[in-house]
Parts: C-alpha cells; structure tokens; sequence
C-alpha cells in the first residue's frame, strides 16, 4: 500500500497557496475608497483629499484632515471593539449608544468643579461632597455602570436564554431613560481641569488606538479570544467541550458595557458636558464598523483588526463627503449603501469559498 | 469481576409510550472493542445517549469504571473518561484543528484567569503528534475547520476523541457520511485505539467494517438486546437474521 501523499479523496494541497486573512481584503477596500476620494476631489473641486496642497504649509500628507478623521472615528470605534467582541461570540449588543448617555450622566456628575469663575456650579448636582473630586473618582464610577449594564445585559442572555437582540434592545430603552431621569434631562457641565484633559487633543485617539491593541492581543493569544470564536461557531460543542458558556457570555457583555463606557467619558470630556441624549446611534455605527470590517453577524468570525479598519473606512466616507461639499443627507444615504454593501460582498466572498 | 469497563443493567428509556429502550444488560471489558448493530429506529443511538448521558434514562443502572455512575450531563461523562464521536460534529468551524483538538483543554503559558495566555506552539505540536499516532492526514492544520471536506472534519473529531481517550471511546457511526479512503483512515484510528488497549463502542450500519474491526457484536431490535456474540462464532448471515427478527425473538442478555 502506497502512503497517501496528502489528503483525502485524492485531493491536492499546495502549501505555498494559503488564504488571504480577511483584514486584507478590508484593507484594500480602504486604499481604494481613499483613492476614489482622493480622485473625485481633485476632478470636482480641484483640491487633494490626502495631500498637503497648501503654500506655506510643512509635509507631505493634509494631517489636519487625517488627524480629524481618526479623531472623528475614535470614540464610536472604542464602542466597536466591544461590538466586536461581542458579534463573534454570536450576540449583538444595541445597548452600547445608551450606556454612552447613562455614564456620561453619572460620570460628569462626579466630575463637576465648585467653582466657575469664581460663582458656584450652576449645573451642580450633588452638594459640595461630590465637587472636586479626584479624576480617578468619576472614571472608576463611570466604568462601573457601563459593567453594571452589561452585566444585566450578559445576564438576561446566558442564564434567561432572552435573545441578545432583545435584551440589549430593552437595556437600550432602559439606560436611554436612567440617562434623563439623572438629571430630569438637564445637561450636567463645568467638570474638573483635569477630566477635561482627558479628551483633548488627539488623546481619544491614543485611548483607542491602546485599547485595540490590547483587545487584538487579547482575542488573538488568550483562553478568552479563543473561547469567543468557539462559542460563535459552535455553540453546543463548545459547551460540551467544558466550557463554561453562560459564565463567557457574561464576562463578553461586562467588557463591551466597560468599552462603552469609556467612550463615554472621553466624549464627555472632549465635549465638557454630559447630555442625557449623548451617543444616540453610536451602537448601530459601532456595528456598522465591525460589519465594514468583515465580522461575520452569525458569530465566529471578524477581528479587532478587521473593525479598525472598518473604523478608518467610516471616518474616511463621512470626512470624503464633507470634502467634497456634499450634503450631509448624502452622507447617511451612501452609509447606508455601504453596510449593505459590505455584508452583501461578504456573502459572495463565502460562497465562492463553499464553492471551490 | 474487575475487568469490566462499562455495565449497564436493566437499561430502559421510553419516550411517552415509545419504549426506544428496554431492559438492556450489557457489559464491555478492557481493551474489548464491541459492535452495536441493529436497524434504524432499533435503540442503538439510545442506548449511547443514555450512558453518555445526553439524555437521562427512564429506569436501570449503570456501572463505569467499577462505580454506580449517574452522570448529570454529557460533560460529566467526558469527565469520568467516556469520550464520544457524536453523529453530529462536535467542531467550532471557525477554529483551526489545533484550537479544536484542545477545546475546553487548552494548554496556557501564563495562567490568567479568563485572560490566560495559550500555549499555541505546543498545542501545535502535540495535534501534529495525535494526527500521526492516529494516522489523520491534514493537509494544512491551521486553515479552519469550515474549510476542510466532511471527511477531514470527521478525522478531526475522531482524532480528538482517540488522543485524548483514557477509559472508553463511543463512536456513533463515524464513517457514515464518508468516502472509501476517509472510512479506511477513521478504521486506522480504531485499529489504533485496539492496539492501545483502549475499549471501544462502535454503531454501525456497515457489517464489513463491524465484522473487521471488533471483537464482539451486540444486536439491538425493537428496543431490545437480541443477541451478543463473539466475532468468530458468527457470521454476516447470522447477525442479519438477527437484526431482522428471524433469529433471536425471544430475547438474549449480553
């Protein structure tokens, strides 16, 4: 008896041919849109997308607009890294826009000054106890309600078997209504010198830009991110593998409620204000950067590096629409087109795979 | 007697007023592989879920390892050291083979808690030894699972049931959905498991492969054990006469 060489079936393997990750194909689709833009703006009004075409003015790329594009995607892109996480477990997650509103209430509310200019707070809303405290205060309380949310939210779905459509669908009601029911609606203002300098500058991008790097490193080396694409694939094997399911789950919620919430105060500190509508949509943005980026809605499959990219292709679409002077009711049409677009070339890329 | 591995005694399950399973008395000793035969819808895949524990059986008992077992669930089994090959895969498709042979046994570098660090290397290494010692030939074991023929993906499963078996492997009709070359690997893997003296339950529908591969043949008709015989004092005839109620009607214990 011949030793079958490879395979099965008589099947060929060439071990030189291995599958492009999907984050490529991402990629590419992000170099092509910038280049799209970058064309449409020099035909249209004669001016680089990408480009330093300003006298007077040092280096090669525009880094104003670079810099705002990043800037722009960072704080939803924070939530899509939860998003994220949560989608390849098999969930969703619609809470996350609400939890941004409920901790930007909470969080500011211990985040207020005595004194502007030299008049007491008038958007106080606590005694003097809670002015001035210590940045750390309002962050560590802040992030507590994002993991107190989702944890209900884990909750309901590992151990009530609700739907996560469903249960994240009433934490969204839910928290929406904690968020004006805080402050009777009031917006809450005038916080600390030093919580506001945690959204200043290009620092919502560096936060983002740490946290996904840990997250890739997390979902891609640990027990954890392992676990996640297992329970996304196949759920009843991974539970009986061992694997405690219902206990994942939960700990995948808490963590996407810490993301949202730490959007929420740098948002709330880039903005110097906390409103009880804050982060409307942000859960259907964050989604639509991870779907963007390749995330897979029946689970198991999307990266933290896939949503990145997704992050970067939102930005660009929505700052290539302002550079080309066009309305912003455009904007949220074309949006539209590209989520579809995205899930519709996805499922042909999948086919094709099947197929071959 | 000490060398007993698995003993069930009056085994019984009912659905309503289905008696998929009656009074079953069947006993595997170590390293014994035994065939479990029978038409469909005879108790076969019954049988096996009641002593995995997928399902909880109606009435009997049932003896692991020298020890009255009651196992709350299919986990437990595996636990106690019963490793099944289910008629449905048990493989998270987006994983590569590595992830999925140490599912719910990963190997860590650090140990973190939920955040452990996986040990990828040696996982690697140790799947690319079970895959030898199980004869499993996969082409490219970090491609997922999602990409791989029925076939591969049936090895996989096998391969992770044999390298990790301790006390007893089931396997509910492995090679059913397979072609010819992946049915002659999945009997490697059996033949394996025989020369490590490793018991083995086989369901099958397929004599040939039942008659090559084990010791003794137990034969389920109608819910019911009808006869339980060794390999060499039988034939395909016998066990056909068997399984379709010319022989046996009247009952035998295993």
């Amino acid at each position: 008896m011949t030793e079958p060489t490879h395979g099965l079936g008589g099947l060929k393997y060439d071990p030189t041919k291995k599958a492009r990750p999907q984050e490529f194909n991402v990629f590419i689709a992000f170099v092509i849109i910038v280049v799209v833009f970058e064309l449409l703006g020099r035909l249209i009004i004669g001016e680089s997308f990408l480009f330093n075409t300003r006298e007077g003015t040092e280096g090669l790329f525009n880094t104003q607009r670079l810099s705002i594009i990043i800037l722009q995607v960072a704080t939803v892109g924070i939530i899509a890294l939860g998003v994220t996480q949560v989608i390849i477990t098999g969930g969703i997650d619609l809470s996350s826009g609400s939890i941004v509103g409920a901790t930007a209430m909470v969080a500011m509310s211990f985040a207020q000054t005595a004194l502007v200019n030299g008049n007491p707070n008038p958007k106080a809303i606590f005694g003097e106890w809670a002015m001035d405290l210590p940045v750390l205060l309002p962050i560590l309380i802040g992030l507590c309600v994002g993991m107190l949310a989702g944890l209900i939210n884990g909750a309901l779905i590992a151990y009530t078997k609700i739907p996560p459509f469903i249960a994240t669908l009433g934490m969204m009601v839910s928290a929406r209504g904690f968020a004006r029911w805080w402050s009777t609606g009031n917006p809450i203002s005038f916080p600390t010198e030093s919580y506001n300098a945690i959204g200043t500058g290009m620092r919502p991008v560096i936060v983002f830009i740490a946290l996904a790097v840990l997250f890739h490193l997390i979902m891609t080396y640990t027990r954890y991110g392992k676990h996640s694409y297992a329970i996304g694939s196949n759920e009843q094997a991974t539970r009986m593998s061992g694997i405690n399911v219902d206990r994942h789950k939960v700990l995948v919620y808490v963590i996407a409620g810490m993301l949202a919430s730490i959007a929420a105060i740098v948002v709330s500190s880039k903005g110097q204000t906390a409103q009880a509508n804050m982060g409307v949509m942000y859960e259907l943005d964050a989604i639509a950067m991870a779907v963007i980026g390749g995330i897979s809605l029946q689970g198991g499959r999307g990266s933290i590096v896939g949503t990145v990219i997704g992050a970067l292709i939102f930005g660009v679409i929505i700052s290539g629409f302002t550079f080309l002077k066009l309305d912003a009711y455009y904007q949220e049409m074309v949006k539209g087109v590209i989520i579809i677009s995205a899930v519709v070339l996805d499922q042909w890329r999948q086919k094709g795979r099947a197929r071959s | 007697m000490s060398d007993i591995i698995l003993e069930t005694r009056g085994l019984t399950k009912h659905y309503g007023g289905v008696h998929a399973l009656d009074d079953a008395n069947f006993t595997l000793r170590a390293g014994e592989h035994v065939a479990v035969v029978g038409d469909n819808g005879a108790g076969k895949s019954t049988f096996v879920r009641q002593i995995t524990a997928v399902e909880q059986r109606t009435a009997g008992k049932v003896f692991f390892d020298g020890q009255d077992v009651s196992f709350a669930g299919p986990l437990q089994a595996r636990e106690a050291g019963i490793e099944t090959v289910f008629q449905t895969l048990a493989l998270a498709d987006d994983l590569d083979v590595p992830s999925n042979l140490f599912l719910g046994r990963e190997l860590y570098k650090l140990r973190l808690g939920p955040f452990s660090i996986l040990d990828r290397k040696t996982m690697r290494e140790r799947t690319l030894e079970a895959l030898k010692t199980t004869a499993v030939k996969i082409p490219n074991v970090d491609n997922p699972i999602r990409n791989m023929s029925g076939g591969q993906r049936q090895c996989v499963s096998i391969a992770r049931t044999a390298a990790f078996a301790s006390k007893l492997v089931i396997m509910d009709e492995p090679t059913a959905a397979l072609g010819v070359q992946e049915t002659a690997q999945v009997e490697n893997i059996i033949r394996g498991l025989k020369e490590r003296g490793v018991p083995l339950i086989l369901v099958s529908h397929n004599l040939r492969q039942v008659f090559d591969l084990v010791d003794r043949i137990v034969v389920f008709r109608r819910g019911r054990i009808v006869a339980s015989l060794r390999r060499d004092e039988t034939d395909g005839n016998d066990i056909v006469s068997y399984i379709t109620g010319v022989k046996g009607s009247e009952g035998a214990a295993a």
